[in-house]
C-alpha cells in the first residue's frame, strides 16, 4: 500500500479532545468516515494502548494509533488528526501529543510500504510541528507526502 | 546479523523502526536482516537476534534475552537510532 492521497474526511485539523482516548477516537472516526474501517477498529486501537501502554507516542508530539489487520479493516488507509490543545498520553518522553495518525492495513506487509512513506515524511524533524500548525487540509497533505508546502 | 523491532501489533510502530533501522544500517555500511514483530512472538522471532529495538513499555515483557535491547525514544530520529545501533554493534 502506498500512501493514498488523503480524503478530506480523513483529515481533521485543530480538533478538541479531552484526553488521549478522545484523541485516538477522533483518528478512528476519521478512518471510519473515509470508509477504511469499521467502528470496531477504533476500539481495537484503544485496546492496544490500554494493554501495552502509551508506546504509540513514537516521537515528540506524535501518536501512531493502529491495531492489527483484521476484518475491521475494509481497505488500507490513514487518517490525520491535529489537536487544538495537545493531550497527555502518559509517555515518559514524547508527551504532549498534538498530532495523531490513524493507520489501518488489511495485511502486515501492506502496512510496511505505508509506514516507509510516513517515515519519509516525519524523518524531517520539523514535520510534526508543521503539521500541528497546518490550517488547511492541502497543507497537511503536502507535509505527509513530503512536498513543499505552498 | 538479525535485528528485531518489537511493538504491540507488529506492524505500525515496529514497521517505522524497521524502515529507519534499515536506512541507518545502510548509512553505517552494516548488513543485517531487520524484522518487525509483535510482543507476543518475541521469544520465537528474537531467539537468534543480536539486537531488539523497542519502546520502554515492552522491555519488561521481552524479559531475559541474549540480544541487546535498545530502547528508542524518537522513532523518526535516525541520528538517535544510528548512535544506539553503533554502540550495540560496534
Amino acid at each position: 500500500m502506498s500512501l493514498p492521497s488523503l480524503a478530506d474526511r480523513a483529515i481533521i485539523l485543530h480538533a478538541h479532545a479531552a484526553d488521549w482516548r478522545a484523541a485516538v477516537r477522533l483518528a478512528g472516526d476519521a478512518l471510519v468516515d473515509s470508509g477504511c474501517t469499521t467502528a470496531e477498529y477504533t476500539e481495537a486501537m484503544l485496546r492496544m494502548v490500554e494493554t501495552h501502554g502509551p508506546y504509540i507516542v513514537i516521537a515528540p508530539g506524535l501518536a501512531l494509533a493502529h491495531a492489527r489487520p483484521g476484518p475491521e479493516v475494509r481497505h488500507d488507509g490513514l487518517s490525520v488528526v491535529t489537536l487544538a490543545e495537545p493531550v497527555e498520553f502518559g509517555h515518559a518522553h514524547n508527551d504532549p501529543v498534538s498530532v495523531v495518525i490513524g493507520l489501518a492495513g488489511t495485511a502486515a506487509d501492506a502496512h510496511l510500504t505505508a509506514v516507509a512513506e510516513l517515515a519519509n515524511a516525519f524523518n524531517d524533524s520539523g514535520a510534526i510541528e508543521a503539521l500541528a500548525r497546518a490550517t488547511e487540509r492541502e497543507g497537511a497533505r503536502a507535509i505527509l507526502e513530503g512536498r513543499p508546502v505552498a | 546479523m538479525k535485528i528485531v523491532a518489537i511493538c504491540g501489533a507488529g506492524i505500525g510502530s515496529s514497521g517505522i523502526l524497521k524502515v529507519n533501522a534499515e536506512r541507518v544500517l545502510q548509512r553505517l555500511g552494516l548488513t543485517a536482516t531487520v524484522v518487525a514483530a509483535d510482543i507476543d512472538s518475541v521469544s520465537r522471532v528474537a531467539a537468534d537476534a543480536q539486537v531488539i529495538l523497542t519502546s520502554e513499555e515492552f522491555v519488561a515483557a521481552i524479559g531475559a534475552t541474549r540480544a541487546d535491547v535498545i530502547v528508542v525514544q524518537n522513532y523518526f530520529d535516525t541520528d538517535e537510532l544510528a548512535e544506539k545501533l553503533q554502540a550495540a554493534l560496534g
